[in-house]
């Protein structure tokens, strides 16, 4: 297991764009936000925790469609499938790959893209809280999305189309907990929810990832 | 004798075909009769005026637009289970009714939101999640339509039907912690709605009856398009097969 995710570590640090691309897509999103809704500070700062989290979440989106498909295409994925670590700790390492070196640098880079969104002072603890614990459930739930469309020549406009709905629980309590934290509100209880998004997903998801990538091996 | 039974394509087809008829004439009268009874012999409602009347179409599609997702998941699990293809078809052929269902619990939804709230479109908890099951509906068609292999499709939209579902649940709850709407419960069924012994918000009896009416009729309607358009889907499996196996013995 530990070899296979130093594999996939490795390989997206040097085939470039693993850590660069997802954050870079970030940044852009963040420093785009003031050019359309105006540079008013006091909009910024109420914005700004729900940008942040949509940001991440798009930034995380982009990078689903290459988690499985380079094994894919490659047949590294076959040999995965046959080899004896249970399909569904493949996926799970996958995801958290996918996690490491996407989510994780998101979370890192966020506090620093709130200050371009002039982010309120209580409102970076909860930020960063509310996306350490987010990205995770992101992660896996666009394995499962990865692994449902595969196969497929045109799957990432569907691979969208198929993971943000699913995004939608994750999304609005997160943002919940960045937003009530800025304002200085009690934050626990969307917090509490994000949390068990998060576990429930990353408990159960993996089973489903694993079967839908048995079937599109077939 | 079992259930079962209609598993067998040809078994299903012909029982299917023989209730057609029936099914077809007794939903376009309880439609029809449902309707003009709703539109032209209730009253209007003291306070909403005739705006009232939409509700004949508002809710019966809406409830549709629920109960037909659901009936997908179970036509899933039965694919998933017990691999019966008459199911996944019936699935696949359940998607676009839903779909439209849900377009037409929205739109009418619109329509009467627009003199009764002052607005077209509210981010309120029940809208959002309609919306959030119109993006389930979209995605689950487009998968079906993007794998070529029939059993690989049934198998991928099964499992992403039973994965939706519980986030589509999920999500229900998220939108309610959310926002709280405008849009009011259950209003139907309340305990005493039927005995008009109910004083708070309820739909009386003079409402009621026609509304009854419509639901069965969209219920009937339902039945007879995914018998319908699952029929049309073994037939087009049928002629692919019978197509390939032309072109086995021709080579």
């Amino acid at each position: 297991m530990i070899a296979l995710l130093m594999r996939d570590l490795k390989l997206a640090l040097r085939a470039g764009g693993g850590f660069g691309l997802g954050l870079a897509f970030f940044l852009i999103v963040t420093v785009l936000v003031p050019f359309s809704v105006g540079p008013q500070s006091a909009l910024l700062d109420k914005i700004a925790p729900g940008v942040l989290w949509l940001g991440a979440l798009l930034a995380c989106l982009l990078s689903l469609d290459r988690l499985l498909a380079l094994d894919w295409e490659d047949g590294s994925l076959d040999l995965l499938a046959t080899a004896p670590l249970p399909l569904e700790s493949t996926v799970t390492i996958k995801a958290l790959a996918h996690w490491i070196t996407t989510g994780l640098p998101l979370v890192l880079a966020a506090p620093v893209l709130g200050v371009l969104l002039n982010l309120p002072g209580p409102g970076y603890l909860w930020l960063v809280v509310s996306l350490l614990l987010g990205t995770p459930a992101l992660s896996v739930i666009g394995t499962f999305g990865a692994a449902l469309t595969v196969g497929l020549k045109r799957g990432g406009l569907l691979l969208s189309l198929l993971v943000l709905p699913l995004y939608v629980p994750t999304l609005i309590f997160g943002a919940e907990v960045a937003r009530r934290g800025a304002e200085g509100f009690a934050v626990q209880v969307p917090l509490l929810m994000l949390a068990g998004i998060s576990a429930a997903s990353i408990a159960l998801l993996p089973f489903a990832s694993a079967a839908v990538l048995r079937v599109n091996l077939r | 004798m079992s259930f079962w039974e209609y598993a067998n394509p040809k078994k299903f087809l012909a029982t299917t075909e023989k209730l057609m008829p029936f099914l077809w004439v007794s939903s376009g009268v309880l439609l029809v009769t449902g309707l003009v009874w709703g539109f032209f012999f209730t009253p209007d409602d003291y306070r909403q005026g005739s705006t009232v009347k939409i509700i004949y179409l508002h809710v019966p599609a809406a409830l549709m637009a629920i109960n037909i997702w659901f009936m997908m998941l179970v036509a899933s699990l039965v694919w998933i289970v017990r691999r019966h293809h008459v199911s996944a078809l019936a699935a696949r052929a359940a998607a676009p009714i839903g779909v439209v269902m849900t377009v037409i619990a929205l739109v009418t939804g619109a329509i009467w939101g627009q003199p009764m709230w002052g607005t077209w479109w509210e981010w309120d908890p029940r809208l959002t999640s309609f919306l959030m099951l119109f993006l389930f509906y979209l995605g689950y068609m487009a998968l079906w339509e993007a794998i070529d292999n029939p059993d690989t499709a049934a198998d991928l939209t099964s499992i992403l039907c039973l994965v939706g579902s519980v986030f589509a649940v999920l999500s229900r709850y998220a939108v309610n912690f959310w926002n709280q709407g405008l849009h009011q419960g259950a209003s139907i069924m309340r305990a005493g709605a039927v005995t008009g012994s109910d004083t708070e918000e309820k739909v009386s009896n003079i409402f009621f009856a026609p509304l009854m009416v419509c639901i069965a009729g969209f219920v009937l309607l339902f039945i007879a398009l995914v018998f319908y358009r699952t029929g049309t889907e073994i037939r087009a499996r049928r002629i692919k097969a019978l197509q390939a196996r032309e072109r086995v013995e021709a080579a």
